[in-house]
Parts: structure tokens; sequence; C-alpha cells
């Protein structure tokens, strides 16, 4: 018998049968099944949103917290080691729980959108990147309960992070939290930068990608490379810890420092890893309020590749102050320095695009402009602390504390702002409301800066970081005052943005389609999509698919309304790298409840670690690994076994 | 394979396009690289780790006895081999011959789990342990990760002669084979680096 392994896709138009063949197929099933088992990207995107948002909560009443203690001298609100606890979850919560996390829902719900796919490459790898993210949260945070939350800083210094100095279990929370985390954070990566190479629409060749393509799949790509230095790092530190091995103690000949590069070597590539993306985001959402597209395309996309290579060569300027030779101080001040130049590149583009553009000021444009403003300010703070001279003045004080915040508010959160004020007409269908919007975001920005803007003074009066309070007479009183008000008016700006998007989730206007008028793959479809999002495959003929007529860009033209089928079963396309062109037809799996399974099997795994339950552990790997072996059983509807084609 | 031309108003013509899971059209072949990227680096880190110690430390992160070739040797030697018997083994499934993939691919096992028992006897003839010193925390944990590498391999394999005992492939249908072959050449790479870190290195001085 000839099995057909081939076959033609047919074209059509959009058509309502077709629609509702489709949705049979993609809907996730109701029910409980459904909850555990979806494998939508739309879905899970959203989980991610949310999750993260509710993690950037918690981080936030940690932070206002430590702003009461600091309020005023020799206050006693906190103890010393409840401080130590709230500083270590507040940095570990913001930078690993909320910061990549909501850029990785962004992009988990916007990648097939945009590049005009129904899913990611590998939608059960996207589900279990979901619940492995939200179960090592949890498991960090479970530390809070028995009162031992990791208790070091985020970054973690070794030899206090050693067991004689700290014995409790707040380092085993941390480390085997980490090395459980970054399982979520490598397979999302490998997803994105998988569904970029392989799965867009036709004509969609790599100059007419989104930039928030070329910036969440460039940061992916770093993710790959960076981070199996800090889940090994902690690896390392929890054996230091359990089995009295040497890595990091200098009694068996170890050396504290190594933690410090294995640290920073992760650590600083993940700085821009937490910030391309949202800058993409405001690349791609900015233009549309300047009605126009962006400038210097290609310029941005290169100096947004160049910014993640040279973010792999810049890490020891976090150790200027540790005692290293004064050649490799000068060679990684000099490559900080030369950082400058992408980001100023990036800058110059959206201001061009401003200046060129007819600027519709909305609240997002609001959120963008606030955006580059504050990148401007946290990168002139960052190129002051590249300076070893004035990095050895400034080290480990409030300055540098008023740079982080600046980066990650600034380039991060406000991007995420405004993209939200954005995407969420798309994602919900609903409109927020602007009135509500321009309050969110004055008191929000006005907060931000009352709070952190005078705390690089308190950094240069010789605050230094992580004390817990200070003595009367010091001269840090009243910045310490502002900076905590300003801090509780950013909290309420925030809380705004919940009510905003609680009553726009009541009775908001209804969005349409495309509510921007935008020239994105996205807006070609309702709002909220269907299951399926692209009842027919687009083609793609221009950077600007929506936008064709009036820029007169491209040679042919997109094709929304006529496309490519593919509705024997659930299918997508696999295309080619550079260009696009159609090379297969993929079967897509239905929903699956292995990923939350095995999910479940490595959360028991991790807190038998955690416990030294050392045969519950065994099983649970053991249980772990079957479960990816039913997961990966080669099935006849995906086409993987012998036989199998579409009939 | 034809042009898809992309004006819509022109008719969409695409030629006869691959169904399913096939060889590099898989996305799981690309998912597998992803993979290969990731542990590669970590590999890297570890191997840092080592020589940040040699280059920090000085002569006297060695141990007295340096690590020699008479069990590494023959180990090495094993682990080549099994990536020969393993491409036997395919080469045997791209012809629909599932006789050879099933013996390629349980000689590869053996050979897998003969290098296992090999290191394992070599750690209990070590005279320190991975507390004793910087030195035998790292060749204790380099190795058992590169250790724990190939049983993740032999699972793989085992699951591949499995799946392939119960008949799920033929000579167009096996993009698991393809895939999980992968990994066993990639951690037969790793091991080459490693054996060059740990047994020659330390002669190079």
């Amino acid at each position: 018998m000839a099995v057909d392994y081939q076959k033609r896709p047919e074209a059509g138009y959009v058509t309502k049968e077709l629609e509702a063949k489709l949705h049979k197929m993609w809907e996730t099933k109701p029910g409980l099944f459904g909850v555990i088992a979806t494998v939508d990207h739309k879905v899970i995107g959203i989980r991610y949103i949310v999750t993260a948002f509710a993690f950037l909560v918690v981080g936030g009443l940690q932070a206002l917290l430590m702003r009461l203690q600091l309020a005023q001298p020799d206050q006693t609100i906190l103890t010393p080691e409840q401080y130590n606890q709230l500083f270590s979850m507040h940095g570990i919560t913001m930078i690993f729980l909320y910061a990549l996390p909501i850029l990785s829902g962004f992009s988990n719900y916007l990648f097939p959108l945009l590049l005009g796919t129904r899913d990611m490459a590998f939608p059960r790898l996207n589900a279990f990147s979901y619940w492995v993210y939200l179960a090592s949260g949890l498991f960090m945070y479970a530390s809070f309960l028995i009162g031992q939350a990791p208790n070091n800083g985020w970054f973690n210094y070794a030899p206090y992070a050693l067991k004689p100095f700290n014995p409790g279990l707040n380092m085993d929370f941390y480390a085997l939290g980490m090395v459980f985390f970054g399982i979520s954070t490598t397979v999302g990566a490998a997803n994105f930068v998988v569904t970029v190479m392989r799965n867009r629409a036709p004509g969609m060749s790599i100059n007419r990608l989104p930039i928030m393509i070329w910036g969440t799949t460039t940061v992916s790509v770093g993710i790959l490379l960076a981070n199996p230095a800090v889940s090994l790092a902690f690896f390392l530190l929890w054996l230091d810890r359990q089995f009295g091995t040497h890595f990091y103690d200098t009694a068996g000949g170890g050396q504290p420092l190594l933690w410090q590069h294995l640290f920073w070597i992760f650590a600083h590539p993940w700085v821009y890893i937490i910030v391309l993306p949202a800058m993409g985001m405001v690349s791609d959402a900015l233009p549309v309020f300047c009605r126009r597209p962006l400038v210097a395309y290609t310029l941005v996309i290169l100096a947004t590749i160049t910014t993640m290579l040279l973010g792999f060569g810049v890490w020891v300027h976090h150790m200027f102050a540790t005692g290293i030779p004064f050649l490799s101080m000068s060679y990684f001040s000099g490559a900080s320095f030369i950082i400058t130049i992408p980001s100023a590149i990036a800058t110059f583009a959206w201001i061009a695009t401003i200046w060129t553009g007819r600027v519709v000021v909305t609240t997002a444009f609001l959120y963008f402009a606030g955006f580059i403003s504050m990148f401007v300010i946290g990168g002139v703070s960052g190129v002051v602390t590249a300076s070893v001279a004035a990095d050895l003045q400034l080290h480990d004080t409030y300055f540098v504390v008023a740079h982080i915040h600046y980066v990650l508010i600034g380039i991060n959160l406000f991007g995420v702002l405004g993209g939200l004020y954005f995407w969420f007409p798309k994602m919900s269908g609903k409109m927020l409301s602007e009135r509500l919007g321009r309050w969110n975001f004055w008191l929000t920005f006005l907060g931000f800066n009352l709070a952190f803007l005078p705390m690089h003074w308190t950094g240069l009066l010789g605050m230094p970081r992580r004390i817990y309070t200070y003595p009367e007479g010091a001269g840090w009183s009243w910045v310490n005052m502002l900076t905590t008000v300003g801090s509780f008016i950013l909290a309420f700006g925030i809380l705004l943005l919940f009510v905003n998007v609680w009553m726009s989730l009541r009775r908001g206007v209804a969005a349409g389609a495309n509510p921007w008028d935008a020239p994105s793959l996205e807006w070609a479809t309702a709002s909220p999509p269907p299951a399926y999002n692209f009842t027919v495959m687009p083609v793609v003929a221009s950077r600007h698919p929506l936008w064709e007529d009036r820029l007169g860009e491209s040679e042919g033209h997109s094709s929304i309304e006529r496309g490519l089928i593919l509705d024997d079963g659930k299918e997508m396309l696999a295309t080619s790298v550079i260009d696009a062109a159609p090379r297969a037809i993929l079967k897509m799996p239905e929903d699956d409840p292995w990923p939350f399974l095995v999910t479940l099997a490595m959360t028991l795994g991790f807190t038998a670690l955690l416990l030294h339950w050392w045969w519950i552990g065994l099983a649970a790997g053991v249980a772990t690994l079957l479960g990816c072996v039913f997961w990966l059983w080669p099935r006849g509807d995906l086409a993987q076994t012998k036989g199998t084609a579409h009939e | 394979m034809s042009e898809l031309p992309l004006d819509s108003r022109a008719p969409l013509n695409i030629g006869r396009l691959p169904i399913g899971s096939i060889g590099r059209a898989a996305n799981g072949w690309w998912g597998m690289m992803m993979l290969v990227v990731t542990e590669s680096s970590l590999f890297v880190y570890l191997l840092f780790a080592y020589y940040y110690f040699a280059a920090r430390s000085g002569p006297g992160f060695l141990p007295e006895a340096l690590p020699s070739f008479h069990l590494s040797g023959p180990g090495t030697a094993i682990l080549i081999a099994s990536s020969v018997t393993l491409w036997f083994g395919q080469r045997g499934a791209r012809r629909g011959s599932r006789a050879q993939l099933l013996a390629g691919l349980l000689v590869t096992i053996a050979l897998g789990a003969l290098f296992v028992g090999l290191q394992i006897f070599e750690w209990s003839e070590k005279p320190y342990t991975i507390a004793s010193h910087a030195y035998g925390s790292a060749f204790f944990t380099i190795t058992g990760f590169h250790m724990a590498h190939v049983v993740a391999g032999l699972g793989i394999l085992l699951a591949l002669a499995l799946w392939s005992g119960l008949g799920a492939f033929d000579e167009r249908r096996m993009s698991a084979v393809d895939i999980g072959t992968i990994y066993w050449h990639f951690v037969d790479a790793v091991w080459l680096a490693v054996f060059f870190t740990f047994y020659i290195t330390p002669y190079l001085r």
C-alpha cells in the first residue's frame, strides 16, 4: 500500500463554515481538564502576564515595607533578619519572577499572531514552561512559610551563602528554586527561537519581522547561552552546602570569586535579556502612535543584536571592587562604555520616529515617551558606574540601587505598561479607559521619579545599600523620606492600572479588530483572536502588511482573506529560515496533561532534594523521566509513526 | 517545490509539501539543536570552573597521582565506538530495516552502560572524594555531570528501542530516531572535551 507523505495544500477564502470547522479543532475543551491541559499560546501568554503581575504586586509590597522602615532613622518596624529576607526576595521576585516572565507572557501571546501562524513551535513545551515557572516561583515563596526566605541579596555572594554562615534552609530554597526556574526559562527560550526560525507566514522573510520578534529571539539565544551559568552556580552552591564540596569555600582550595564570575556571566546578559524585548515592544508600538514606520529598522535590529553580544563581555564591571587585575578592569570598563553606542542608536531611532511623525498622544504613547526619557537617565548612570574610578566610589551605595531601578522600571515596566495599554484591546476585546490611563501614567511616572531620582543623591551621600536602618545624624533622612513618599505614589499609580483593567473587563468599549489602525498581522484578526488565530494562512509581502496601500513599499500585496486553508486536523506551516518559504505541513498536538503532570513530579523532586528525602527524590526523578517518555510517545495524529499521512 | 507567488491577485500555488515529522522538517529536530546549544554552554561553564581553579590555585591544585589513561582510554574508545554503532542502526532505519535499527540501538546501549560501569569503577579507585579538596569536587562533579548525561542518553536510546520494537517507525517516519541520536553524539563529543581537560591537560604543563 502506498502511503502519501505529501500533499498539495489547498488555498481558499475565509468562510463561516471554515471558521466553525477550525474552531471545533482548536478550541480548548471546557472544564478542569482543559485548564490543566490547554496548549493555546494565548491562554498561556495571559497566564504568564497575570502571574508575573501578581509577583510584581508581592515584590512591590515588600518594597513598601522596606520603605516604611527606611522613611526615618532608627526605625524598628522590621528586624535586621526580616529586612534581609525582604530585600532578597524583593530582588529575586522582581528580577526573576516578574521581569522576564512578563515579557515571555507578551511574547507567548503575540509571537504566533505577529508571525501569522497558529501556535508556537512546541505548544506542549510552552504549557510546560509556564507550569514550571509557576511551580518554581511558589517553591521559592514557600520559604516564607517557615520564616527562612533567602537573605543574602539576589546575587547571593559566597562565602556568606555557605553553610557555616547561613545554616538554615534559606539558601537551599534559593539555590534549588533557581535551578528549577532555569528549566522554565530555557525551554521557553528554545521555543521562541524555533518558532521564529520555522513557523512564519509565507513571505515573512527576516527583513520583514516585527522588532519585538527580533528582541525576544535575540534574548532567547542569549538565555540558551547564559542561563546554564547561573543554574550551575546555584547547583555548585547547593553541593557545597549539602556534601561539603569546595567550589566556593577557601578551606579546601575553593574560590569565592568563582561564584561572582559564574553569577555575573549570567546576570549581566540577563539585564539585557529583561529589557531588549521591552525595547522591541516599544519599537513596534510607538510608531503606530506616530503614524509612520519606525526610523532605521535595520539599525535598530543590529543594535539589539550588538547589545546582546556585548552584554556577554561586560560581567566583570560588577566586580571592580574585588581586587581583580588592572588590565582586566580596563577591558571590561571599555566594553561597558562601548555598549552605550547601540543603546544610543535605538534611542535616536525612537526620537526621530516621534520627531518626524504625527503624534497621537495616548496613554500608551505617554508610557513609551516616559520609557525613552528614563532609559536615558538609567543609561547615563550606567555609564557612570562603568568607569572604574567612579564605580569604586559608588559600589554598594544607593546610587547603584537608583541605577538598577531606572533601568528595570524605566525600560522594563514602563515598556510593559505601554504595551499593555496597546495590546490589552487585542487580548480582551475591550479598550482601557484613557481618562483613568492618564492618572495611571502620571502618578506612576511622578511617583517613580520622586522615589528614585533623589536616590542617586542618597548614594552620593554615602548611604550603603541593604542596611536595615541608619542613625539620626547621617544626613540621609530627608532623601529617604522623599523616596518613601514617591514609592507610595508609584504604588498607588499601579493600583489605578488594576482598577482600569477591572473596569474595562466589566464595561469597557468594544475594541474591534484594529482599534489603533496598526500595521502588523495581530491586528488582522478578531479581538480577542479565535483559538486558531487565522482562518487562512496569511501571505506577507512587506514589513507593514496592513499599511501597504498607504506606504507603497511592497512589490506585491499581502493576502489576509485568501491563503492556505490547512483544515485537515490541527495543522500549521513549517517555513524556511531566511525567506519563510513553505517547507512542510506540521501536525500540531491536542491539549495534553503531561506537561502539568511532569511539573508536579519535578516539584516533588525539588522539594525532596530540599528536605533530603533522597529516596522520594529518586522516585520523583524516575516519574519525571517516565512522564517525558509518555509525553513524547510517537503518535499517529502527529504523523510521527509508521504509515501515518494526512488521510 | 514550486515558488509561492506573494501577490494575492495571482493564484496561490504551492507544490506538494511533506506532512508531519520528517527529518529536519520536524520542529523537534530544531528543538534538539537548541538543547545541544544550551547543554554545550553548560559544559563550557563547568570546564571554566576547572580552568579557573587551575589558573588561580597554581600547581597545588592537581592531586599527587595524575589521572591515568588505563581506564579512561578504553572508556573513550568505547564511547566513540558507540557513536558508530548508533549511526549503523540509524542507517538501517533509513533503509526500512527494523532489525538493523534495533541491533544498533541495543549495542549502543550496551557500550554506553559499559562506559558508565568503567567510570564508576574508576571513581571507586580514587584516593580522594568529592569533599576532599577543590580538585576532587571538580573531578567528581564534572565527570558526574557527564555521566548523568550519558544516563539520560541511555534513557533516550531505551525509549527508542522500545518504540522501534513496537513497530512505531518506518523509513520515512523516524524523526524520533533522528532527533534522539543527535543527543547521543552530543554526549560523546562532550566527553572528548572532558577527557582532554582532566586527562590530557595535566601532562601539558
